[in-house]
């Protein structure tokens, strides 16, 4: 039993020794834009609560759906969403992204929530690819010239496969009676979030108002 | 249900490549060691060329031994033909990314659908990226000024043969069908790198 323990230790420590010893040089105020590379493009997906909520809705519903769905959608979305982010990075334009991403966390939070099995894998291909070209069109529009397009595009990839695995994983527990109404819970929870950020994308006034008042409270510069 | 060691094995490997990666450094590798490591050295850190190479060698190994035998056969001959071109021309490097993006793209997306094309189809693929990506290796170590690069293509050459004898083998004695399903799913995110890729490139010209 000993023996054992120490050999499942001793390889994540040596990945982590091999990780530590491959690390680059700090590069210290090197990236200055969003596209510094690979760890840029790893971050952007965790950069807003509404695209997380949504990859992590994905992989609930996967999960709950069972095989082969866990697999397809998580490969339907990052394909799809990188077709929204080809639109996104040379200037095509998709009418109401922000509705579109709000939606998707509405719609897929109630599907979680729901746990709705469509007949047809087709119906949750579809609505899960759809809202992937929102995000992705989001995701490719905010991104700014950088070091190296490819690497970023690495991270950003792996990243969105991540989430969708945390998704996945979470939604593993729906297999005990009590998990499940815990992954329906959260279903609901993402739901909920997904009708704030809707109402926050139908009004965006309100929002700007407030960032403007927030700076118009701060301190000036040199004061 | 455990997944069998190799398959850890190489889920490990994986990773650490993947948190590993650093900027690309393409064609000004020089380790110290003799123009055979630095042209694996190269190899290794251009991700560009790398990624193609996986890719290639996950789907000659869905599609059986014969497409792994032919793939490795091929691929490292004609990248050192290509390069051997490359080296005696000038080439675009807009030209390359584009066409490395669309490799991604193209490849990824016959991995993600598992397409059951013919052993002579993927031997004709693995003559197409070989020649391309070797041409463009070529440019860049002429514009780099290597010297040997005869033998720094033999580096290269190791390296992709074990590259693609590794990993295709590795996908060809998956004994479980989820397994292939793992790597339908690893080729979707190629095509996904790819596709941002040549956004990327149409956009920045990077």
């Amino acid at each position: 039993m000993r023996h054992l323990k120490s050999r499942s230790w001793s390889a994540p420590a040596a990945i982590a020794a091999l990780w530590l010893a491959s690390s680059p040089l700090a590069w210290a105020h090197i990236e200055s834009g969003e596209a510094g590379g690979f760890a840029s493009g790893f971050r952007h997906p965790w950069s807003g609560i509404d695209h997380i909520a949504a990859m992590i809705a994905v992989g609930l519903w996967g999960a709950q759906l069972g095989v082969p769905a866990v697999w397809l959608l998580p490969v339907t979305f990052p394909l799809v969403m990188a077709i929204g982010g080809f639109l996104g990075l040379v200037g095509i334009p998709l009418p109401g992204v922000e509705i579109g991403v709000g939606l998707s966390a509405l719609l897929l939070g109630a599907m979680v929530a729901g746990e709705v099995k469509p007949r047809k894998l087709i119906w949750p291909a579809m609505l899960v690819g759809v809202f992937g070209l929102y995000h992705g069109h989001a995701h490719g529009t905010e991104l700014a010239p950088g070091e190296n397009g490819l690497l970023y595009s690495v991270g950003f990839v792996i990243a969105t496969g991540l989430l969708h695995g945390c998704g996945i994983g979470i939604g593993l527990i729906g297999r005990w009676p009590t998990g499940q109404k815990i992954v329906r819970v959260a279903g609901a929870t993402i739901a909920m979030a997904g009708a704030w950020f809707l109402w926050a994308a139908a009004n965006p006034k309100p929002i700007e108002s407030h960032v403007s008042a927030a700076k118009a409270d701060a301190p000036a510069p040199g004061r | 249900m455990r997944a069998p060691r190799q398959c850890r094995k190489g889920a490990r490997l994986f990773l650490v490549f993947a948190l590993g990666a650093t900027t690309t450094e393409a064609h000004l590798v020089t380790t110290g060691l003799g123009p055979v490591y630095d042209g694996i050295g190269h190899f290794l850190l251009s991700l560009d060329d790398v990624l193609p190479v996986v890719g290639l060698a996950l789907f000659a190994g869905l599609r059986g031994p014969k497409a792994g035998r032919l793939t490795l056969l091929f691929l490292p001959l004609i990248w050192i033909a290509g390069a051997i071109a490359g080296l005696a021309n000038h080439g675009q490097p807009i030209l390359g990314q584009i066409f490395t993006a669309c490799s991604f793209l193209v490849l990824g997306i016959l991995i993600a659908a598992d397409w059951e094309l013919p052993t002579v189809v993927v031997a004709a693929l693995a003559v197409l990226v070989g020649g391309v990506h070797g041409f463009f290796n070529g440019v860049a170590m002429r514009g780099a000024g290597l010297r040997p690069a005869l033998l720094q293509l033999t580096g290269i050459a190791v390296m992709l043969f074990i590259l693609v004898a590794v990993i295709s083998g590795f996908v060809v004695s998956l004994p479980r069908a989820w397994m292939r399903i793992v790597i339908r799913v690893v080729g979707s995110w190629i095509a996904a790198i790819g596709l941002l890729s040549l956004g990327w490139s149409l956009r920045f010209g990077q």
